[in-house]
């Protein structure tokens, strides 16, 4: 739909010809206001050039240079070739702190009625003793909205990430009855967005910006691990309940430890949720056995989160 | 027809072409235009907002629009059934259910298609679902019969349409002049020779034919939007099987309420008889009771073994917050109807009409029934989500849009009785010749 964003290529296209034209003329027709009124500061900055040689340049000419989706979207539906993404959340370690989630929704603008990572208060049977379960979308390996959406705005990338595309996203919400995690959410309204953020280039990537009539989830942060980051619940939750990693190189980490993913899953009895559907998710869970904190700390930041809204 | 004397051939002509709407009809007419209205000003309130004007959330992701969609598929079955399956099976008595049969199926396999699109978050990317369709997804299955349906129905209607068209041509200054072009255009060509005779005969027997898989392949398809996940009280093989059941029962109620008003306002008695609704009530009884068997099932199966997920799910339905509704669905719907038309006075054109419209009400209700309380009973707790997507009960905006609908489709099959006649006149005078003969 909305293609008021003329893509950054041309934009910088048109820059280089400015440029060239710069040197032409004396009047350059093409250059903006905003260049031509760059007044000289009379300090100079030494810079490395694409020749390697060193330059100078007046520090004037300094500016930020905009963040490019260097990502075609044919390329982030395809994903990182090579990889296979896998999460391990570790109740042992989890109190509902709710850092993961809060980090999750500054970083993708979720709106307040949402949230993409739930942390459920779980108890598996009368006599067992609660805990507190992080839940992201599984990024199943057969994952039950893919099969069901209907012009392939959710799609799985060879990476074995799940993503939604929300330019395509027409907003039936088949894939929110057919997900048995319920992990998706729908914005009912149009979001509430900072206007940068609403500016912004949309990417399936970035997950922003949300755009009303659609569906949005977790996305594993493609664009945290394109940069070599790990997403941003891994790195927000002080008390590392979340590995991130790739199953190829059979690692996770949460940024402080590092496993091999295979070892932990084995010493750890690890386990995914609702196996028996068969949906192959992505996100292995251990068991909260020997656990650092009691449930009921939980409950506690539970209620004062409740008290302040 | 077994019973009657013969009637005219003036007569019956004069006696079924469309009439003119008195004082109840119009106001009948105004009543549905503004209800119309009201929704579409709802719906506009829905594209500006978005559809955080309805009710629904993110556990309750679907709610009235998708069970109103549900009902509608079911309806517009009956124009198989009535249509298809009578001239198959050749019951005679069918002639005069056809046509009011026809129209209801057209105007509610319209309406299905609409308020499907008025579901959708974006509905100004239609188009995306024919330039990136998958085929894999159970909607584009949706898709491709509910069109199909669509146009053999409109055909079926059509066709048998064109005698009726020439007889009403020729008795243009019964009529008067308003519909006159509407009918030239439509049928001026047809002259009712044998060869055109030939070649209609052929095609109805070709689209009764084809209309029984495609009718059943409508609702199996809509029923798979549910059964094809995982949820509780959706998960479940005899899904397919019990969308249809349920579908001929309402359509069939619906055909006889229709019946019933038609043969009022239109003082149709000689044609619609207390005959017609005896055989009506035999076949609805047995529907009832079929769609009951599958209803059995459905809950009584999964209730023996109370699974954990379906656990919440039952009870919820028997005796929590949807209780009252699902009793009253079943009793409404099935039980009472069946009981009145189970006794041969039950089966007179009066009780008949009030057991035919419980059906359809308790059906509207039952695809309520059938789509929201699932929603609302996840797998994983109802946890850090606004307290207010746990329940969930449809804004005066879904009330509006649903309600707009149901009156819209109401408005067509007037409209359709008011231009075109609701009993076929070709075909009534024709079993009128061969009584005569016989």
């Amino acid at each position: 739909m909305e293609k008021k964003d003329t893509s950054r290529r041309d934009f910088l296209i048109t820059g280089l010809v400015a440029s060239v034209a710069v040197g032409c003329s004396d009047k350059n027709p093409f250059a903006t206001d905003a260049e031509q009124q760059v007044t000289m500061s009379g300090e100079k900055v030494k810079l490395l050039s694409a020749d390697g040689e060193i330059i100078e340049i007046d520090k004037a000419f300094l500016k930020p240079v905009p963040e490019m989706p260097h990502v075609s979207n044919s390329e982030e539906r395809r994903g990182i070739v090579g990889k296979k993404f896998v999460m391990v959340i570790d109740l042992s370690r989890c109190k509902n702190l709710k850092k993961c989630q809060q980090a999750c929704n500054h970083a993708h603008f979720v709106p307040d009625a949402q949230n993409w990572i739930k942390i459920h208060p779980m108890q598996d049977a009368d006599h067992s003793a609660p805990y507190w379960q992080p839940t992201t979308c599984m990024h199943c390996d057969e994952p039950p909205c893919v099969k069901v959406c209907p012009v392939d705005a959710t799609f799985k990338r060879q990476d074995g990430i799940v993503l939604i595309d929300s330019d395509r996203c027409v907003g039936c919400r088949f894939c929110m009855a057919a997900c048995p995690y319920s992990t998706r959410v729908f914005n009912w309204e149009k979001p509430e967005l900072p206007v940068e953020v609403e500016k912004k280039h949309y990417s399936c990537e970035t997950s922003i910006p949300q755009k009303k009539g659609t569906v949005g989830k977790c996305d594993f942060c493609p664009d945290m691990v394109r940069k070599g980051e790990l997403p941003h619940c891994v790195s927000a939750c002080p008390n590392g309940v979340f590995f991130f990693g790739d199953m190829y190189e059979d690692s996770v980490t949460n940024g402080t430890e590092t496993f091999r993913f295979s070892d932990l899953i084995r010493d750890k009895a690890g386990y995914r949720l609702m196996e028996d559907l068969g949906t192959k998710p992505s996100v292995y869970y251990l068991p909260p056995v020997n656990r650092n904190f009691k449930f009921e700390d939980g409950l506690k930041i539970e209620e004062e989160a409740k008290s302040k809204s | 027809m077994e019973n009657q004397n013969i009637l005219s051939a003036d007569k019956v002509i004069h006696d079924l072409l469309p009439q003119k709407f008195g004082l109840r009809g119009k106001l009948w007419t105004a009543t549905l235009i503004i209800i119309c209205l009201i929704g579409a000003y709802a719906y506009f309130l829905q594209l500006k907002n978005g559809l955080v004007v309805t009710n629904m959330g993110d556990y309750a992701s679907w709610g009235i629009y998708i069970s109103n969609f549900v009902f509608f598929v079911a309806i517009s079955l009956v124009g198989s059934l009535i249509t298809a399956i009578f001239r198959l099976s050749d019951v005679k008595w069918r002639t005069p259910l056809t046509r009011i049969s026809e129209m209801i199926a057209v105007s509610a396999i319209t309406f299905a298609s609409l308020i499907i699109i008025v579901d959708m978050g974006r509905p100004e990317r239609l188009v995306n679902l024919f330039t990136h369709g998958r085929l894999q997804s159970p909607i584009m299955w949706d898709v491709i019969v509910i069109g199909t349906y669509f146009c053999i129905s409109l055909f079926l209607l059509y066709i048998t349409l064109l005698p009726d068209l020439r007889i009403m041509i020729k008795a243009k200054e019964m009529i008067g002049k308003p519909f006159a072009r509407l009918y030239r255009w439509l049928g001026s060509y047809w002259k009712g020779t044998e060869a055109q005779e030939k070649i209609r005969n052929r095609s109805i027997t070709i689209l009764c034919i084809i209309i029984i898989p495609v009718a059943f392949c409508i609702h199996t398809v809509t029923s798979w939007l549910f059964a094809t996940t995982y949820r509780p009280g959706w998960d479940s093989t005899n899904f397919g099987a019990y969308f249809v059941s349920g579908a001929f029962l309402v359509g069939a109620g619906g055909v006889v309420v229709a019946m019933y008003v038609f043969r009022h306002v239109y003082k149709l008695e000689e044609y619609i008889t207390e005959m017609h609704f005896e055989k009506m009530g035999r076949i609805l009884v047995m529907l009832a009771l079929l769609y009951l068997y599958f209803n059995v099932n459905e809950y009584l199966v999964p209730a023996f073994k109370m699974k954990k997920p379906e656990e919440v799910h039952l009870t919820e339905l028997f005796t929590g917050e949807f209780a009252p509704l699902f009793w009253f669905a079943i009793f409404i719907g099935m039980i009472i109807p069946i009981i009145i038309m189970l006794f041969k006075k039950g089966r007179k054109p009066l009780p008949m009409f009030i057991a035919a419209v419980m059906v359809v009400i308790g059906a509207w209700f039952k695809r309520y029934l059938i789509v929201t309380p699932t929603l609302l009973h996840p797998f994983l707790p109802k946890h850090d989500a606004p307290e207010r997507y746990s329940h969930y009960f449809p804004s005066w905006q879904e009330w509006a849009i649903a309600m707009g609908s149901l009156a819209g489709a109401l408005l067509i099959i007037t409209l359709l009785a008011r231009i075109f006649p609701v009993i076929s006149i070709y075909k009534t005078l024709t079993d009128e010749n061969e009584n005569a003969q016989k």
